[in-house]
């Protein structure tokens, strides 16, 4: 297998766009990737989204976006994996570039929250889980969090928990991409109505929109192209789709699994790992990435959290840029938004939020409840 | 969820009804090709017990569209007496009634409904069990 | 009078909701003084429930109390008002519900009030007829009550359902014998595409509630019949508190005869399933060899009027489920607002 390369990047700001459409926005940042990379073309498209034809009423968009990107003529495919949707898109692109079928693959993600309702939403995170179980009786994706959230106060007490969108808001402050780029205080957390006890309004991701592009390249493109660059690695796993039918609801197997392949295929260890961009689509589920990964003991992660263990200046920072929490999490675009942030902190383009030389950095992405993770990691190249 | 969907999941919905892996005992929702736990490919049907105790449950107050009419509700994870965990619309019960470890029992009940010209979908959800019963 | 021979119940089960509203609370809105309210409070189904969800409830009781396998059920009678569906029969959700399909027959009955009991005919019918080897009868209801009508304080919900069967050495009670009375009697109806239905006040006594329960009681008293002093407790269809207890008056019929059975005052009337909650209750507590007499009625209008003889069975099945009052007692109280939510008279969105 050769090696892959993330040679550029493109984002667009994650807000509600009223004015542009779906293709539009991947469009934006496919151009904004290509450009980045200083390429004319691409032997492949992949795209990540999870709910076109749910909320845009929209299918074939592998197509669409090779129309809408200028790159006509290139084979184009979407990939679905609910919220990881982009990461799994970035993991088949990975794939063609390390086999040697393509030399330059696009991958980008993008969703439209906004053109939905936020009841329309939920039910959109909801077809994650089963159509006839969880879809059946209404446990949408903030109620399942809420339960292994009270699962998980009864181990180990829940202390520290709702500081997870608070570091990701001091992340985000001044991110010109950012959702929401403001601080976010304990209090104001702690004090927002609750979405399904005991998780508040202000410990998950919002409703967004946005669009990321990377573009993978192989060894030999790589050293022609004068663009910074940054190694890749991939990995994934599925677990059983419903947390309580897993051996321990609190321990993601996916994410254990995932990490630790991918920790292996790159040669590094987790003392090594200089930043993780979490998926915090919850405050829990932040925690329990943590810990299911080995970052954290099972049931310490609040507390590293509240030590600021966490913080850009703390031993493990997370979430640079804002996570998704306030970054945003426009949900097939969030997992290469991780993917282009890390690319940006290990080219040393972070700006104001720039790490101290990190070394290798982490994304973690996960579709359902932990149905599926994935473990992106780049590395110094 | 479409008619011919909804009738096919009907045995479970209705009566908790479903298949046992013969060698490792894994319930299934519906007659699987395989085991999801094991790959073995023999299975028995088998009823889910219609009671057991009520591990965890939490509010839903931004409900998805099609539950907008019953919000808020309750959804609980349940242990039933033969230790399956099951996900379950909690009902019939007073706010302050609810307390984890309570004894829960299966009823039958209007779970979606497709507006006014669609099919009723009922299904099971589980209520305090009733004192002696 | 027709005498039946070999007929039997053998599991039988009420069911009513939690909810109550009292009858001063409705009266607190339309401005109603209390001394003229005709039950006290009464049944009102959950958001989520209807009559198949309450007939399934019913029907789950008795198959617990008859200890059969529900695949030798070969019918399931229905008798409502409040079909969930126009077209789509409750009796095929009820056997699924309890595992008894496929079966050979299943249909919904209306006839007003006395749907429940017209089922419990046509079930003994196709079990004497041989078609069929057991049969299960519902009566079920969540009952349309016109707000600021007087219906408005009884309308209620509950259902009851009785499995019945040859006769046979563990059945709980005996069918000895029925009558019916029915005539073409206007005095409530609902039209089919109606929300509510329309009374027409005392028209709907003397000439139609009481002339056809005391038709089709009088039938089963008559010279070759029976005696008021075989019978232990009398049943008699309740839509309010004080009808049956005037039944009880003309047939010079003692009141504690009628008190285990006259459940109107706490839960309102179930319609369908209304005097079949009755015999629920008495069943609930009577002892083997004692004889009941249920009359139904129904606006439109009839009554069927059965003998039921308790039987030794009943010691053993009696307790292998919840007893009616059970349900009953176990309620929670709701005001005017949150009955109309449950009503559905307000909806979200």
């Amino acid at each position: 297998m050769g090696r892959v390369f993330v040679a550029g990047a493109g984002f667009t700001k994650v807000a509600e766009h009223w004015d542009k459409s779906l293709e539009q926005l991947m469009a934006e940042a496919a151009v904004k990737a290509v450009d980045g990379a200083g390429i004319s073309s691409v032997n492949s498209i992949y795209v990540g989204n999870a709910l076109s034809e749910f909320l845009q009423e929209q299918s074939n968009l592998g197509a669409i976006i090779a129309e809408e990107s200028g790159l006509v003529g290139a084979p184009a495919f979407r990939v679905e994996a609910a919220e990881a949707s982009g990461a799994a898109a970035l993991y088949a692109g990975f794939c063609e570039v390390a086999s040697g079928m393509a030399d330059a693959v696009l991958v980008v993600g993008g969703e439209k929250l906004s053109d939905g309702l936020a009841e329309e939403v939920s039910s959109g995170l909801m077809m994650g889980g089963r159509a006839w179980y969880e879809g059946f009786i209404g446990a949408e994706f903030y109620s399942l969090n809420a339960l292994l959230y009270k699962l998980y106060a009864r181990r180990f007490g829940d202390e520290g928990i709702p500081m997870f969108p608070v570091i990701s808001h001091e992340h985000a402050d001044g991110v010109s991409h950012a959702q929401y780029p403001f601080k976010l205080s304990l209090e104001k957390v702690l004090s927002s109505p609750f979405l399904a006890e005991p998780l508040r309004r202000l410990e998950v991701s919002g409703i967004g929109d946005g669009a990321a592009a990377v573009i993978l390249v192989g060894e030999d493109l790589a050293a022609k192209l004068k663009s910074p660059k940054a190694q890749l690695y991939v990995s994934a796993a599925t677990d059983y789709l419903s947390p309580f039918e897993r051996e321990d609801p609190l321990r993601f197997q996916s994410v254990a699994l995932a990490v630790s392949q991918v920790l292996d295929r790159a040669g590094v260890d987790r003392g090594e790992i200089s930043f993780i961009e979490l998926h915090d689509a919850t405050s829990i589920m932040a925690a329990l990435c943590l810990e299911s990964s080995g970052f954290s003991p099972p049931g310490n992660a609040g507390k590293l959290a509240m030590k600021g263990e966490f913080e850009l200046s703390g031993s493990l920072p997370c979430n640079t840029f804002g996570g998704l929490k306030a970054r945003g999490h426009p949900l097939g675009a969030t997992a290469i938004y991780q993917v282009a942030e890390s690319y940006l902190q290990l080219t040393e383009r972070a700006g104001r939020n720039q790490l101290d030389s990190p070394r290798a950095g982490l994304a973690l992405s996960i579709g359902g409840v932990g149905a599926e993770a994935y473990a992106s990691l780049l590395k110094r190249a | 969820m479409r008619a011919p969907s909804y009738w096919r999941r009907m045995p479970f919905l209705y009566r908790l009804s479903g298949w046992r892996c013969d060698h490792c005992g894994a319930f299934h929702y519906s007659k699987p090709i395989v085991c999801r736990r094991c790959r073995s490919r023999r299975f028995s049907e088998a009823e889910l017990p219609r009671s057991g105790k009520l591990i965890a449950y939490t509010v839903v107050r931004s409900p998805p569209r099609e539950f907008s009419e019953f919000s808020p509700y309750a959804i609980g994870l349940i242990e039933l007496d033969d230790g399956t965990r099951i996900l379950s619309q909690l009902t019939d019960f007073q706010e302050d009634e609810l307390r984890e470890g309570m004894r829960v029992e299966a009823v039958f009940r209007r779970v979606r409904v497709n507006g006014e010209q669609g099919i009723i979908e009922y299904g099971y959800k589980f209520r305090p069990a009733l004192r002696g019963g | 009078m027709v005498k039946i021979d070999g007929i039997a119940i053998h599991g039988y089960g009420g069911y009513v909701p939690r909810y109550r509203i009292k009858a001063e609370e409705i009266g607190r809105i339309w401005g109603v003084s209390s001394s003229e309210l005709p039950v006290r409070e009464k049944a009102v189904a959950g958001i989520d429930e209807d009559a198949a969800t309450m007939a399934v409830e019913a029907a789950r009781i008795a198959l617990r109390r008859a200890g059969i396998d529900p695949r030798r059920i070969g019918a399931i009678h229905v008798g409502s008002e409040s079909k969930p569906y126009a077209v789509k029969p409750m009796g095929t959700i009820v056997a699924e519900a309890i595992g008894a399909n496929p079966s050979k027959l299943a249909a919904d009955l209306e006839f007003a009030c006395k749907a429940g009991t017209e089922a419990i005919l046509s079930i003994l019918g196709l079990i004497q007829g041989g078609q069929i080897e057991y049969g299960l009868a519902i009566g079920a209801d969540t009952a349309q009550g016109r707000p600021g009508d007087a219906l408005e304080y009884t309308a209620a919900s509950g259902a009851a359902a009785f499995l019945l069967g040859r006769m046979s050495d563990d059945a709980v009670a005996v069918i000895e014998a029925w009558s019916g009375y029915v005539t073409d009697t206007p005095d409530f109806w609902r039209r089919s595409f109606d929300r509510y239905p329309v009374h027409a006040a005392r028209f709907t006594g003397a000439p139609a509630y009481f002339k056809h329960i005391l038709g089709a009681v009088n039938s089963l008293l008559e010279s070759d019949g029976y005696s008021t002093s075989d019978v232990d407790y009398f049943v008699f269809h309740q839509p309010n508190v004080k009808f049956p207890l005037t039944v009880a008056k003309i047939l010079k019929i003692d009141r504690g005869k009628l008190a285990p059975g006259l459940l109107a005052d706490k839960i309102g009337n179930t319609y369908s399933a209304c005097s079949l909650l009755g015999l629920v209750s008495v069943l609930d507590q009577a002892q083997p060899d004692q004889r009941i007499l249920l009359a139904s009625y129904g606006s439109g209008a009839g009554s069927d009027a059965l003998i039921i003889r308790v039987l030794d069975g009943i010691l053993e099945k009696r307790d292998l489920a919840p007893k009616l009052r059970e349900f009953i007692e176990d309620k929670i109280y709701i005001d005017y607002s949150t009955y109309l939510r449950l009503r559905k008279e307000i909806l979200k969105g």
